[in-house]
């Protein structure tokens, strides 16, 4: 089965949950930037939680669908249409042989993920599916979806759609501030830093993408000027330049890098930096890592129960 | 060595702040330690000039029952000479046209554009760790003479294989990309192939020399280097 790309969007991809085991090589996970979203469409269509599917920003992308398919459309509020009829999100439905699904803007949250029966297939590139655009490997040729592209859908199996429970997704539109664990080199910054840190209404600049998002506020300097000598760089990281503006390093991040890093985002919240636009306005919260794991597992042990069979 | 948790999911190993090759053999036996372990729970390991950061599973795996494996680890490993690195011979064309910064370098360094190629081709370089973009090396050894700040304003594209010179050191653009090195010439090499195993030519800990090769040699290899790695 095949779907062809009429319009790809602003920016499309086929992602899985990431690369790992090649930090060492300079590679980054990469991998869904809202991996609950996208473990969530594949539960819907009965796919394993890892399936390559697709990624869409801000503006999703129109699909011609060769035959009939089972999908489903999880994370930002996305206004998607078959011919004049809107389709439901969160939900797995049929769409038949010869449709068209257009997806369009998003209004609330970034990304759209729209996950199909069977999967995208795509080639394993060390032994992810996902799309590292800025290394132009994994996923789909490497690259972001273009018009006229043709994607193979793989078919064999036995799938068991799934629901979710109602009002199951409300605790994902909380506004809450973002969790965050001190990080490696909290050493290096005075209480203030960390006092502006929490107390800021960071803006999320344009300037942002699935490498890191730069926040623009309160400032926040280490104590001295000193160089720190290159180290490794957690997913979620939280870096200070020079210039004192943090930026959230995130899942096409570069592997090593030389500037303190203040703080991390929690696990647990890594899919909600997956959901942020520019502009939005973020503020962060600390919290133990002790908490930061116990919330981990209380969102496992929720997602495990908000599918019905 | 210190220990301090990076995120809920990572913990940095430091083994102190300087760049030497004695800090760097700890990383590198800490490392090959971990990678001899093949801990499912362990996803990925981000060697530094002097720390190691493992990034790991946290509902499989705490914080502290990582740190006694990396004490454990640690203590078995320092014991041993690591052995296991690896000279690799990279072949360089050191053209005006693949090093545009070529006679800037030399004429800094006061020296001919012959000894710039003789210096910068002589020594062993060791591969502190990559890092920073796939298959990107960190290189130990630059002659000091050859020590030259990076251009003021970087270059908007540079051709994969660029061998170039920043400060204090020396290395390869793997893929094409920005960037303010100065370019002292090109390798024909492909550093990073996303489809060969392993994907970069080099690996953290390994040893490398920089052959001068003529342009002829350069288009040889080229075309050799059209297929994968391995």
């Amino acid at each position: 089965m095949t779907i062809r790309v009429a319009k790809p969007g602003f920016f499309t991809t086929v992602q899985d949950v990431g690369r790992y085991g090649y930090a060492h090589l300079g590679i980054s996970p990469a991998g869904a930037a809202d991996p609950l979203s996208f473990r969530i469409a594949n539960l819907l269509v009965g796919n394993d939680e890892n399936v390559p599917a697709l990624e869409m920003t801000l503006l999703g992308a129109t699909l011609e669908f060769e035959e009939s398919a089972i999908v489903a459309l999880t994370g930002a509020t996305c206004e998607c249409k078959l011919g004049s009829a809107s389709v439901p999100a969160n939900t797995a439905f049929e769409l038949p042989a010869g449709a068209v699904l257009q997806c369009g803007s998003m209004t609330s949250g970034a990304r759209c993920y729209l996950a199909v029966q069977g999967g995208f297939d795509v080639p394993l590139i060390m032994g992810s599916a996902s799309t590292f655009v800025p290394g132009n490997f994994g996923g789909f040729k490497g690259r972001r979806l273009q018009r006229g592209d043709v994607l193979q859908v793989r078919q064999h199996g036995s799938f068991r759609v799934r629901s979710l429970r109602t009002g199951a997704l409300d605790r994902l539109r909380a506004a809450r501030p973002l969790r965050v664990t001190k990080g490696a080199q909290q050493d290096w910054f005075a209480p203030e830093a960390f006092e502006n840190l929490f107390s800021t209404a960071y803006i999320v600049s344009e300037q942002s993408d699935r490498t890191g998002l730069r926040l623009k506020g309160g400032v926040v300097r280490p104590r001295e000027h000193s160089e720190l000598l290159t180290d490794g760089i957690p997913l979620g990281a939280i870096q200070v330049p020079q210039d004192g503006q943090p930026i959230i390093l995130f899942v096409d991040q570069q592997t090593t890098g030389g500037y303190p890093k203040i703080a991390n985002m929690i696990a647990a919240d890594i899919h909600r930096v997956g959901q942020l636009r520019p502009r939005d306005e973020v503020r962060l919260f600390e919290v133990s890592i002790a908490e930061a794991i116990q919330t981990l597992r209380e969102q496992e042990r929720w997602l495990r129960g908000i599918l019905v069979s | 060595m210190k220990i301090v948790p990076a995120s809920d999911s990572s913990l940095l190993v430091v083994f102190g702040n300087e760049i030497s090759i004695a800090l760097h053999q700890r990383v590198m036996s800490l490392f090959h330690a971990f990678q001899s372990w093949h801990d499912p729970r362990i996803r990925n390991l981000h060697p530094g000039y002097a720390s190691l950061l493992i990034d790991f599973d946290p509902l499989r795996l705490t914080h502290d029952e990582l740190s006694s494996i990396v004490q454990q680890l640690a203590f078995a490993s320092d014991s041993v000479v690591d052995t296991r690195a690896n000279v690799v011979t990279i072949p360089v064309c050191y053209d005006i046209e693949f090093g545009p910064d070529l006679l800037d370098v030399a004429q800094r360094a006061r020296l001919s554009l012959d000894e710039v190629v003789r210096q910068h081709s002589s020594p062993t370089y060791l591969v502190y760790f990559l890092g920073f973009s796939p298959g990107f090396v960190y290189l130990g050894g630059l002659p000091e003479v050859l020590h030259t700040p990076r251009l003021a304003t970087p270059r908007p594209s540079i051709a994969g294989g660029s061998v170039g010179i920043a400060g204090n050191q020396t290395g390869i653009y793997p893929v094409d990309s920005p960037g303010g090195w100065r370019l002292i010439g090109r390798t024909p090499v492909r550093m990073f192939d996303p489809k060969a195993t392993p994907p970069t030519r080099l690996q953290p800990g390994d040893k490398l020399k920089f052959s001068p090769v003529d342009r002829l040699t350069f288009e040889e290899l080229q075309r050799a280097a059209e297929a994968p790695l391995r």
